[in-house]
């Protein structure tokens, strides 16, 4: 059995046009992800890497059952994300690029709540809360803190602890360095590795970070504009596509350079 | 991989995920605690310009049992207030997380809604009790109202039948921010506002057109205010309150379902259009 089976997964939004016909706003159909297919083995880490707007997030949030596919199937450990969607949302938890947290509640509250809808009781929490944020690096004594006292890389850290103390099979990471100080970013990124050395979890990590999705990612993956290009270890990718760097290979494969922006990214119909 | 937990297990985890909705928000109190000081400043100065009324009256020459009046005219407000409590709450399952930013985190999380919701009411509805009964105590003292033949047991019973009723039209317009998430929250106060008018808060219901005294049957509101009225005012116990009762248990046991299942709709179109997330 796959950790995760994607068959030819599709979802379109709607977008206001600002032409109007009969004074009202015309609405134009834009594909998020168009056919998007592949598969993920237990304990391996996929990077998707894609612009703003490839389609990145709407593929993490129908693998977290955030949104309701327009065609294909996608399932995790054999259950669909659509007709099977309660246990789908005991085996996955995500970490995205903004940390997401009450900001006036400490982190051991924010964590607490998450917990609690994992069957998690206080007994349980009591005792695992400043472990596992002490393995992510925070500092144990700032945990009654509100989070508005914290700084970006603390609260990403938070969120780490938030996803990993659920115990998820599949840990969907969204852009979870964007943002981040270099510090942070290498420490949250060697978290990653050790969560993977550790935890049995399947990773899928979307990022624009190609060095980043090269040194974690057992397999990259390009989406560009909804498809899914190509999926293949970073060699395999550049020998494809006989490049030099994962850049090259990005150029090659989608016609644009990497740091050039969706169209359709400023709209947010794909955020 | 089996995920599907036996029912003394999922039965735990739903009563642990059901407290930890409690649990948030009694965090969310604690942490806003200034904040709820001035709403409850607020409530207070509301509800005096309210009850000054009936001593308005005498002084421009009416005639008016003025202590009936006030006692009258303060069930009204403590219970719009505390109406207005359990919408705010209601409301805010959905517009407060998406504030925050965690309504991903929280509708992606293996929590059944009927139990996410109930987690909400019933804390709206405690928190409500609360404020309301220092609310009615405060005022009544300023004011040295009494009530000899009051029966607050009764009356306490009545509210908290009536708040399976609240829940459920609060659960009704949590949806609002789901769909809407510019001003769903705003479209709610419809809702509030239907029943203040309809439902004999400061008036009685029969002063309204035939229309309105149709309407006023199907708020709960209706019949809360009736009996808690009945009970304070006249000491009726449960069994004189039982014309009171009786719909306000029939309203609860559909509008809460309903509720649940309208929320439960508003979520699936909240998927389908991808305004399940942060920014709407």
């Amino acid at each position: 059995m796959f950790a995760v089976e994607v068959n030819n997964l599709r979802k379109e939004f709607f977008r206001r046009d600002a032409t109007r016909t009969h004074m009202r706003k015309r609405r134009k159909r834009v594909a998020a992800l168009e056919g998007v297919t592949f598969t993920m083995e237990r304990g391996e880490c996929v990077a998707i890497l894609g612009q703003n707007g490839s389609g990145k997030s709407t593929l993490v949030r129908l693998l977290s059952t955030l949104l309701l596919p327009d065609g294909g199937t996608a399932t995790i450990f054999g259950h669909d994300v659509v007709k099977d969607s309660r246990p789908v949302q005991r085996l996955v938890n995500r970490v995205s690029v903004e940390a997401s947290f009450f900001k006036k509640m400490s982190s051991e509250e924010n964590l607490s709540y998450a917990a609690r809808f994992y069957g998690m009781g206080p007994t349980e929490t009591r005792e695992k809360i400043p472990k596992i944020l002490s393995r992510v690096g925070f500092p144990t004594d700032r945990m009654h803190e509100g989070m508005e006292h914290l700084s970006r890389g603390m609260q990403q850290k938070v969120a780490l602890a938030r996803a990993l103390l659920t115990s998820p099979v599949l840990l969907l990471l969204d852009e979870p360095t964007t943002g981040l100080d270099p510090r942070s970013k290498l420490e949250v990124q060697d978290f990653i590795r050790e969560v993977r050395r550790t935890h049995d979890a399947t990773i899928l990590l979307c990022t624009h970070d190609l060095q980043e999705a090269e040194i974690l990612a057992d397999r990259i993956g390009i989406l560009d504009r909804g498809k899914l290009i190509t999926l293949a270890p970073a060699d395999e990718l550049k020998e494809q596509y006989k490049a030099e760097t994962l850049e090259d290979a990005f150029f090659s494969a989608t016609g644009r350079s990497f740091d050039e922006e969706d169209e359709d990214a400023e709209r947010g119909v794909f955020a | 991989m089996s995920v599907i937990p036996g029912p003394s297990a999922s039965l735990r985890h739903e009563a642990v995920s059901f407290a930890g909705v409690v649990e948030r928000n009694w965090y969310l109190i604690k942490r806003y605690g200034w904040w709820e000081l001035a709403f409850f400043f607020w409530s207070l100065a509301n509800t005096l310009t309210i009850v000054f009324i009936a001593k308005g009256i005498k002084a421009a020459g009416g005639h008016i049992d003025v202590n009936r009046a006030t006692t009258t005219l303060l069930i009204g407000a403590v219970i719009w207030s505390f109406l207005g409590l359990v919408f705010e709450f209601m409301t805010e399952t959905v517009a407060w997380e998406r504030w925050e930013g965690t309504i991903e985190y929280t509708f992606m999380a293996p929590i059944r809604r009927p139990v996410h919701l109930a987690g909400v009411g019933i804390f709206a509805v405690l928190y409500g009790v609360l404020r309301s009964a220092i609310l009615f105590v405060v005022i009544a003292l300023m004011f040295g109202l009494h009530m000899p033949n009051a029966n607050f047991l009764a009356a306490a019973i009545v509210l908290a039948i009536a708040s399976i009723s609240f829940m459920g039209i609060g659960t009704m317009t949590s949806v609002l921010p789901l769909i809407s998430p510019e001003k769903g929250a705003q479209l709610g106060f419809i809702a509030q506002g239907t029943l203040l008018v309809i439902s004999g808060v400061y008036y009685p219901v029969s002063v309204l057109p035939g229309w309105m005294q149709w309407l006023s049957t199907v708020s709960p509101a209706t019949y809360a205010l009736r009996g808690i009225r009945h009970a304070i005012l006249d000491g009726a116990g449960i069994t004189s309150l039982w014309g009171d009762i009786w719909p306000l248990i029939i309203i609860g046991l559909i509008a809460f379902p309903l509720g649940v299942w309208i929320f439960k709709q508003g979520e699936i179109y909240a998927k389908k259009h991808g305004k399940l997330k942060r920014s709407g």
